[in-house]
């Protein structure tokens, strides 16, 4: 069992949900209320990383994180290191593949919030920012709470595209399905077999929190 | 005569048509009706800040709205108590909480003091700690009033507030709601398209038809006297009819009106000149029956015959329609059921009815 890459894949989970989770709240929040010319294209731009093959995302991540893509170029200015085949870089990786995990729950507990509520706060003299905090938040989190479990779990088992971007080296960009991986193709069937049976506990429990949570929010509605 | 505590001009064609002109003094209760669609509740969205519309509203001394200045003062700066029709009562907060939000910045111990006094205002001490969903719909509602009051607004807009209840739940809250309002000093402007509703509460009636606000009046005379057929069968009268002004006679103080080959006398209404064509409506509940020539007492009153077409039972009375004269008129009434069996009233049967002339009301025909 590697549990450095377990611990690798959780760090890299933890980081991508601490970045996309508050950005993802704006985002989910002007999807949500918002209507704009363009909202249809910019809602399918977000969903893209769901149905994209892993590898083609992963290309052309590793093309802009590398030496000749505007990111890359900017991230090596700013701080002197590569985003490809290193742990910022999967960082940054995970934060495009999980835009739709985090920004489409919350924009759906945005969503259930009736305008009404929203109307009444105002109408309380609640500022929007205080609507925000005291109405919006609370009602979305549910939704806030899904977003953060998904984009926990599918970190933990995103494999084509890490594989792409970060390669696969010891303590820096190998995350447990890399791990598997390597286990498998060494043919050491039993290290991958234990691997497997840990990431399907976690991923079992993480859905598993989630349908609670549904469940709870649809008793919490069924007045 | 009070302050004019509200005073509301809107005007716009698109998207919504608005043409409203409007006041309310405090303590008034301004009662908007109209049907569905009619604008009721983008007018209260309107005077809340809620929906951006084209005029001026001003309410206690401050302009809210002047569109040709520029002027809107957001929704949280006017000072509004808004009840929603289904209460919006914030459902993860308790119902103290979901009224103490509503609190101006205040010190802890005047907040204690004054959702105190705001549950004991509204009867619902007791249930502080319960949320949304462990309330009834009549409770929900107090919660409701209790929040909207809780800023000491400048206006208080009631939006559908008994739509969300059952019938007798209703009545109750209605009368609670006559009591409260009595005891309140701002203007109070209350959205229906219960008419009942509106005549019971309201000081004055405000109609709403597309937009466009056709009469203002205190209920009695609203009811009584319509300004056009529309208004008028936006009321729910039955009785709008079509006939000729033949003369006046202002020696004795009479108009007399031609209508279904009947001469009908009325009070004099010298507006309509002898020969042009007029609206009439009578109120169903001013028919008598049987039609009993009453001069003897010294009323004016007009007799008229008919086929009783149309004889049906509601509870204790029936609504009853007399076709008159074989032509295509009809007048319709409704009569205590024993009135009915006395007089042998029932479809088919020749009867007669008798119009009061100071019951009849002429109205200009609409182009």
């Amino acid at each position: 069992m590697d549990w450095e890459a377990l611990q690798l894949s959780l760090y890299l989970g933890l980081a991508a949900a601490a970045i996309l989770i508050p950005a993802g709240l704006l985002i989910a929040r002007a999807l949500a209320w918002r209507r704009f010319p363009g909202r249809s294209l910019v809602q399918a731009l977000l969903a893209l990383p769901l149905i994209l093959p892993p590898t083609v995302l992963g290309y052309y991540l590793l093309v802009a994180f590398g030496p000749g893509g505007i990111p890359g170029r900017a991230y090596e200015a700013l701080f002197s290191g590569s985003l490809i085949f290193s742990f910022e870089g999967l960082v940054a990786a995970s934060l495009i593949f999980n835009l739709p995990f985090a920004v489409q729950p919350m924009q759906r507990g945005f969503e259930s919030i009736p305008q009404a509520l929203r109307e009444a706060a105002w109408c309380s003299g609640l500022s929007t920012w205080r609507t925000f905090w005291l109405v919006e938040l609370p009602l979305a989190w549910p939704g806030v709470l899904a977003a953060f479990v998904l984009t926990l779990a599918h970190t933990l088992g995103e494999f084509g595209v890490v594989l792409m971007v970060g390669g696969s080296i010891e303590g820096e960009t190998r995350t447990i399905s890399i791990a598997i991986y390597d286990r498998v193709q060494a043919l050491d069937y039993g290290a991958a077999a234990y691997m497997c049976a840990v990431l399907v506990g976690i991923s079992f429990a993480a859905i598993a929190f989630l349908y609670m949570l549904d469940n709870r929010a649809g008793r919490a509605h069924a007045r | 005569m009070r302050d004019e505590a509200l005073s509301v001009r809107l005007s716009q064609k698109a998207p919504i048509p608005l043409e409203v002109e409007l006041t309310c003094a405090a303590g008034e209760l301004l009662g908007v009706v109209g049907p569905s669609g009619s604008g009721k509740t983008t007018l209260l969205r309107s005077i809340a800040g809620l929906y951006p519309a084209h005029g001026t509203v001003r309410c206690s001394g401050e302009t809210w709205l002047d569109s040709s200045s520029g002027l809107s003062v957001p929704v949280q700066k006017r000072r509004v108590g808004m009840l929603f029709q289904d209460y919006a009562l914030f459902p993860h907060l308790t119902a103290r909480e979901n009224v103490a939000v509503a609190l101006p910045p205040v010190s802890a111990a005047d907040c204690e003091r004054r959702i105190s006094g705001l549950f004991a205002l509204l009867h619902i001490d007791g249930l502080e700690g319960r949320y949304p969903h462990q309330l009834s719909g009549g409770q929900q509602q107090r919660v409701a009033l209790a929040r909207a009051l809780a800023r000491d607004p400048r206006v208080l807009l009631l939006d559908e507030p008994f739509s969300a209840v059952d019938q007798q739940t209703r009545r109750k809250l209605m009368r609670e709601l006559a009591k409260l309002h009595r005891q309140l000093s701002m203007p109070v402007l209350l959205v229906t398209h219960d008419l009942d509703e509106a005549r019971m509460l309201a000081d004055r009636i405000a109609v709403l038809h597309h937009g466009r606000l056709l009469q203002t009046a205190p209920p009695d005379e609203l009811f009584a006297r319509p300004c056009n057929a529309t208004v008028a069968r936006l009321l729910g009268i039955d009785n709008v009819l079509r006939g000729r002004v033949a003369a006046h006679e202002p020696a004795s103080n009479r108009t007399w009106l031609e209508w279904a080959g009947y001469r009908l006398e009325l009070g004099l209404d010298t507006r309509f000149g002898a020969g042009s064509e007029v609206d009439w409506v009578i109120p169903a509940e001013r028919l008598l029956v049987p039609g009993r020539d009453a001069s003897a007492s010294g009323a004016h009153v007009n007799v008229v015959r008919g086929i009783i077409e149309e004889y049906f039972q509601f509870g204790h009375s029936a609504s009853v329609a007399l076709r008159v004269n074989d032509g295509g008129e009809r007048l319709y009434f409704s009569i205590p059921l024993h009135v009915a069996g006395r007089d042998g009233i029932t479809a088919g049967v020749e009867a007669t009815v008798s119009l009061p002339a100071d019951a009849i009301h002429l109205m200009p025909v609409e182009a």
